[in-house]
């Protein structure tokens, strides 16, 4: 019990019988929710306030750079994350075959 | 009647007439379509949707004033109320529509127990109910302020707005409202911050050219004695940005309104993409915000620079009225200027009015003043519309079907939705007419509670199979008791005295620790105690997939 709380790890406690699939998908799915996540981090927290003192050092168009991420930068970051995260999500659920189509094969 | 208000009247009443022409169109009759709009809403229609939800009187009208005063600690609001998204996006959004429940309590109540289920339709009330108070104050208002209505009519007409299409039309009528409502709010937000834009530094994209005057613009708040706009911390300490910024994400992650939002949506993906959209329509008004706030600051401080106080612009005689705006008495020229009222500067200036009256500021015509207060509308009325289904289907589907009548069909059920729908209009309206004297630090409860109850509870429930019941209450309970007693400790509410901050925390701040209290405690007590049935294990497991596995054969 102690390891799959560790290792998020599915494939541990489910059947076997071919579900090997779903622990590669579930790994590749927390890989990239990770790299989005630490992303996240450092733009946010990172620029826009642990660091936001030595960036405002640097002008870009009139802001201060540690201002610019605090109040613009971040937010766009914000919105190109989730972009990424369901595009890649979405090639991610048609490699494994798990995507959500209707009769006709088409995405809902 | 003023040009103002005959521009207002028309633009409230057309958006009123569409708001209930959607209400009537979109009328249902049965529990799926009430509580999830039938889970058919488009993602482009549900980001639009979760947008204007989100987006609060708050956000509309008082934002962009509080960041200019803040300047650079406005930054707590900016990433605070979007970053969060990131959060609801990539760990809860997709495996809550995947669960495909009505309710989020009915989730914990599925994954855990059912005392958890309790616990969190409790919740879910309250921090509703903490934030509708502010929803319906803030109609009361905008109609207070621009038609000269007094604030209990505003209240009152508001509410049977938003009474007609939610009753009606539950989920669905409330989604497609919104639509409207976004529609109508980042119209009337652009507008004028274009305008401004364009007429203070010739390139009409506020987002871009509001770096060019904050060189100007701090030398100029210097001069009247406020705080340079970009420097960092002169607000707040670096701890407390760091720690408010991060409960304002983790309690917007967790808040039950925006949540049932993405239950809506027809699919998995649909709620990842409803989630980009949503962050993108949002992000339109979030990034002006600052700009705003930034050129009508601006423009305030140049238009009464100099000036003896008997020809000051016509907008401090027009807002001086509503009581927004003050000038000292014997003041002979404007040397000081401040947003707090106890500051004895010689002009003083509500946070709201940055926005209320920047077309005025700015020299604009009047039928854009008019598009503002119907902005300012259509924001409170779909945030508290969200509010107040929330508060329905916890007490019905969740509190009373489960505790006192468990044996119903489906008609009884749509119709003590409805009942329950209308009871909570009728609270809402005492509150926005007699709003408790602390209403102002009740919305930090409320993120503070959504961030240390629901948050670590449902990311542990998707992502941890060993979490269970036992642990989910002790950890909400933990979470709870924890933020709010810190929160009774710094502030001035229930007859408390305040204490100070420790190690610079503010209680807006707090909810975030509040959340790894709760974290660490379900954790723990969930190891020390039996794990969940192989039923529940086996229904975390298949969350993590969107649909039954079809190799490319197959298809």
């Amino acid at each position: 019990m102690e390891r799959t709380a560790h290792e998020n790890d599915p494939g541990g406690t489910s059947p076997p019988g071919g579900n090997g699939w779903r622990q590669q998908y579930w790994r590749k799915n927390l890989r990239l929710m990770l790299v989005l996540l630490i992303i996240w981090f450092v733009v946010s927290f990172g620029f826009g306030v642990l660091l936001i003192e030595p960036l405002n050092q640097i002008e870009v168009f009139g802001f201060p750079l540690g201002l610019w991420f605090a109040q613009q930068g971040s937010i766009y970051t914000f919105v190109i994350l989730i972009l990424v995260y369901a595009v890649r999500m979405d090639r991610l659920d048609d490699e494994f075959g798990v995507s959500e189509r209707n009769g006709d094969g088409e995405r809902l | 009647m003023s040009d103002i208000q005959t521009w207002t009247l028309v633009f409230i009443v057309i958006t009123f007439g569409i708001y209930i022409t959607i209400a009537w169109r979109s009328r249902v009759k049965e529990t799926a379509g009430f509580y999830v709009a039938g889970q058919g809403i488009p993602t482009v229609a549900n980001g639009a949707a979760v947008a204007a939800d989100w987006m609060s009187a708050a956000s509309f009208i008082s934002m962009a004033g509080l960041i200019a005063f803040l300047g650079s600690d406005g930054s707590i609001y900016l990433m605070g109320w979007t970053g969060g998204y990131v959060l609801l996006a990539l760990l809860l959004a997709p495996y809550l529509r995947k669960w495909g429940k009505f309710t989020v309590p009915e989730f914990v109540g599925d994954r855990y127990s059912e005392a958890v289920r309790i616990i969190a339709a409790l919740a879910a009330i309250i921090v509703s109910f903490t934030y509708v108070v502010g929803q319906m104050n803030g109609g009361g208002i905008v109609f207070s302020r621009f038609l000269g209505l007094d604030i209990t009519g505003g209240v009152i007409v508001a509410a049977i707005i938003i009474f007609a299409y939610a009753v009606l039309g539950g989920m669905k009528g409330i989604t497609w409202t919104q639509v409207a409502q976004y529609t109508v709010l980042i119209i009337a937000y652009l507008i004028p911050a274009v305008a401004v834009a364009q007429q203070m530094t010739g390139i009409p994209i506020p987002q871009v050219s509001f770096g060019q005057i904050l060189g100007e613009l701090d030398a100029l708040s210097q001069q009247f004695g406020l705080d340079a706009f970009t420097d960092p911390f002169s607000a707040r300490p670096q701890i407390d940005v760091f720690f408010v910024t991060m409960s304002l994400m983790v309690g917007t992650a967790g808040l039950p309104h925006v949540i049932i939002r993405f239950y809506t949506t027809k699919s998995v993906r649909g709620a990842r993409w409803s989630a980009f959209w949503a962050l993108f329509f949002i992000s339109l008004l979030y990034t002006t915000a600052p700009a705003v706030g930034a050129f009508t600051k601006l423009n305030l401080l140049q238009g009464v620079q100099g000036v003896s106080a008997d020809e000051l612009p016509s907008w401090v005689v027009n807002w001086q009225q509503t009581g927004l705006v003050s000038v000292a008495e014997g003041a002979s020229t404007i040397e000081t200027v401040s947003n707090d009222a106890t500051s004895g500067a010689d002009l003083i200036v509500n946070n709201d009015i940055l926005v209320l009256a920047s077309p005025e500021i700015a020299g604009l015509p009047a039928p854009i003043i008019g598009l503002v207060a119907a902005g300012g509308m259509a924001a409170a009325l779909s945030t508290a519309a969200g509010l107040l289904l929330v508060i329905s289907s916890s007490f019905s589907h969740d509190l009373f079907f489960r505790v006192v009548k468990r044996k119903t069909t489906d008609a009884q059920q749509l119709l003590a939705g409805r009942v329950a729908m209308g009871l909570a209009v009728l609270i809402a309206i005492y509150f926005g007419i007699n709003p408790p004297a602390f209403v102002a630090q009740v919305v930090a409860f409320a993120f503070g509670l959504a961030a240390s109850t629901f948050f670590p509870i449902l990311l542990l429930g998707i992502f941890w199979k060993r979490a269970n019941g036992i642990g989910a209450v002790c950890g909400m309970v933990a979470g709870l008791i924890f933020t709010a007693s810190y929160m009774i400790y710094t502030l001035e509410v229930f007859g408390t005295s305040a204490n100070d901050h420790v190690l610079g925390i503010s209680p807006e701040g707090i909810g975030a620790i509040g959340a790894v209290v709760n974290l660490v405690i379900t954790v723990v007590v969930s190891l020390a105690t039996r794990p969940p049935s192989e039923h529940v294990q086996e229904m975390v497991e298949e969350i993590r997939y969107p649909a039954a596995r079809v190799t490319s054969g197959e298809r």
